[in-house]
């Protein structure tokens, strides 16, 4: 019995290794092809074992720096204003909503709820952030539409707020005469710290990955290009950061890029950062699916 | 009477208190107010456009009204079928192969006894959740590629195979497209469904294995009937996401080719489709609006039976 016990622990990690490595192995052939030389990747395509290593890819996405470098600045400025946006709204509404005698709550708490299960879909939405709030070909048009605000984040953040603050502290700090506003960043913030760190995370992965506004929102100025809408340009027109470029330097290099490469290369470009950070966040993460899984 | 009368001045008075101690606080919360207001509610307003001829410079009040017109339209085309069974199959897929890839995953988990093993594998298998379609996209180019992919050059044609185009075979499509979602999201669900499987009572298994019962007795016997409410409660919700589909998965994947129309057209890649490409505004309306209000009823009748299912677990 202890025998069949083991035996269903070995191969229990067995297949976890296998679909771990399952995971892996499409980052790995990315950053392999990236790095092989273009002569070999035309003749053998992309593979995991580089006959011959090559950094020209990269060596072509350091002439466009220029290009490449602000797409990176406004990702991790959209990235940032995005989640500060967010994080400052959303702990604003859940802060109201939390207070049990508060005139109004169940019509706002409606209000809320009622977006989640009905929208309008991506046509009004396209047409009224357009047409009417004018943010088509802005920086605007990365950070608001959509991304700034959830109303599940709001219902997560109110009721973290009514279970994990005391009543007791709040209406203690009531009596010593500290202001609402004084409440929320003195007692409530301080006791939110993972819920927080959590929501603003979710946030932080959405505005970096995204890549929907850019497609709609960026129809003339693809100067404003994240990494993401880059990347999914290039991916039709390996020329993109050619045609793009102010370079001269990058100019010269027209009749010699290494197309193949270079598409991997600026996906890894695009991935890196995430992949290093990942390790400090992971435990947000998991815990953020946790809860986000079973409602939602 | 008089008593009524005073009781109900005092509550309003009560009531006026109150707003007056909250009003720094409702104008904090404002900005979100009307946040939802533009980016939620006005939209939703603006499904009536299904029902008139849209143009952009007469707005969404001035635009003339015409009817069914655009359902016409829509349902004239042959796109309208393709575009329904695929969304509905493809998630149905997603639901039935996810669901059991999942909770395989998640019992498998659970049986890893070294804690750095466990946390490496969960750290691992989502890995794919954390990065962009688009990258996804050319992960999967980087395989499929027809001129250099890993699966023509290394695998096809050492084999005496010739290699395939890829991008151009529809018919490949339906296995790509739910091998490309299946390798992306069972690491999340496996995680929710793991975290549900750590919350059982030990006592459960300790009582087992006092009795001798094997760690395959284990699962069948108490790991999946203890996990089979949040199956269920998990399946409702994702029939209720029924009319949805992630653009990015078959926009971005397929490289959005038009010769995969066939097996990639979903309700989101059509609405794109039609309003940014073909600039087709009226059909893409019509199909939007059926998706939302689609999407609305599967979410009430979802809800309803979640609430019979599990009372705690429904949405309201």
């Amino acid at each position: 019995m202890a025998g069949n016990n083991r035996g269903f622990r070995i191969a229990a990690n067995i297949i976890m290794t296998l679909l771990t490595i399952a995971c892996l192995t499409p980052f790995i052939l990315l950053l392999v092809a990236s790095i092989t030389d273009e002569a070999v990747l035309t003749l053998n395509g992309y593979s995991f074992i580089p006959e011959k290593i090559n950094f020209a890819a990269y060596n072509y996405l350091f002439m466009s720096i220029n290009r490449i470098a602000k797409a990176y600045g406004i990702t991790i400025f959209v990235t940032f204003v995005g989640t500060t946006l967010n994080i400052s709204m959303t702990t604003a509404f859940a802060y109201l909503l939390s207070k049990r005698d508060l005139p109004g709550r169940s019509f706002l708490s409606f209000f809320i709820f009622f977006t989640m299960l009905f929208s309008g879909g991506m046509i009004p939405s396209y047409i009224i952030w357009s047409q009417y709030m004018h943010v088509a070909d802005s920086l605007l048009g990365l950070i608001l539409p959509n991304l700034a605000m959830s109303a599940y984040n709001i219902i997560l953040m109110r009721t973290y707020f009514t279970t994990n603050v005391p009543l007791e502290i709040m209406e203690a700090a009531e009596i010593d005469s500290c202001s609402e506003i004084g409440m929320l960043f003195r007692i409530a913030l301080p006791l939110s710290k993972p819920m927080l760190s959590t929501v603003a995370l979710f946030s932080a992965l959405a505005y970096w990955n995204d890549w929907i506004n850019g497609l709609y929102y960026l129809i003339r100025r693809n100067d404003l290009y994240s990494i993401q809408n880059v990347l999914n340009s290039m991916m039709n027109n390996v020329q993109f950061l050619k045609e793009n470029t102010m370079d001269a330097s990058a100019a010269k290099f027209t009749s010699q890029i290494p197309t193949q490469g270079v598409r991997m290369a600026i996906a890894v470009i695009s991935v890196v950062p995430i992949m290093i950070i990942y390790p400090f966040f992971q435990k947000a993460f998991i815990k953020g699916i946790v809860i986000g899984g079973v409602k939602g | 009477m008089e008593n009524k009368k005073l009781l109900k001045e005092k509550q309003r008075k009560q009531t006026r208190k109150k707003i007056k101690k909250y009003a720094p606080l409702y104008l904090c919360a404002l900005p979100g107010f009307i946040y939802l207001i533009i980016n939620n509610y006005l939209p939703m307003g603006g499904l009536i456009l299904a029902f008139k001829k849209y143009s952009f410079a007469k707005g969404i009040l001035n635009s003339p009204w015409n009817g069914i017109q655009n359902f016409t339209y829509l349902f004239g085309s042959k796109w309208a079928g393709i575009m329904f069974r695929n969304t509905i199959l493809y998630n149905l897929a997603f639901l039935f192969f996810g669901t059991i890839l999942a909770v395989f995953v998640a019992i498998l988990l659970n049986e890893v006894r070294s804690m750095r093993a466990k946390k490496t594998y969960q750290t691992l298998i989502l890995l794919p959740h954390l990065v962009s379609t688009v990258l996804i996209g050319y992960l999967v180019y980087a395989f499929l590629s027809s001129t250099n992919g890993f699966v023509n050059k290394s695998m096809l044609e050492p084999l005496g195979f010739a290699g395939i185009e890829w991008y151009t075979e529809a018919k490949y499509w339906p296995f790509i497209i739910v091998i490309v979602q299946l390798w992306r999201s069972f690491g999340f669900q496996s995680i929710v469904y793991f975290a549900t499987i750590i919350g059982f009572d030990k006592t459960y298994y300790e009582a087992a294995v006092v009795d001798g019962a094997t760690t395959w007795q284990q699962i069948t016997k108490i790991t999946l009937p203890l996990l089979k409410p949040t199956v269920i409660i998990l399946t409702i919700m994702a029939l209720g996401r029924m009319f949805a589909s992630d653009f990015g998965l078959f926009y971005q994947v397929p490289q959005n080719s038009g010769l995969l129309y066939e097996a990639t057209t979903t309700i989101d890649t059509f609405v794109y489709r039609t309003l940014m490409q073909d600039h087709d505004v009226g059909r893409s309306l019509a199909a939007g609006f059926l998706q939302s209000i689609l999407g609305f009823c599967v979410v009430m009748i979802t809800n309803a039976m979640v609430r019979k299912v599990e009372p705690d677990s429904a949405l309201f």
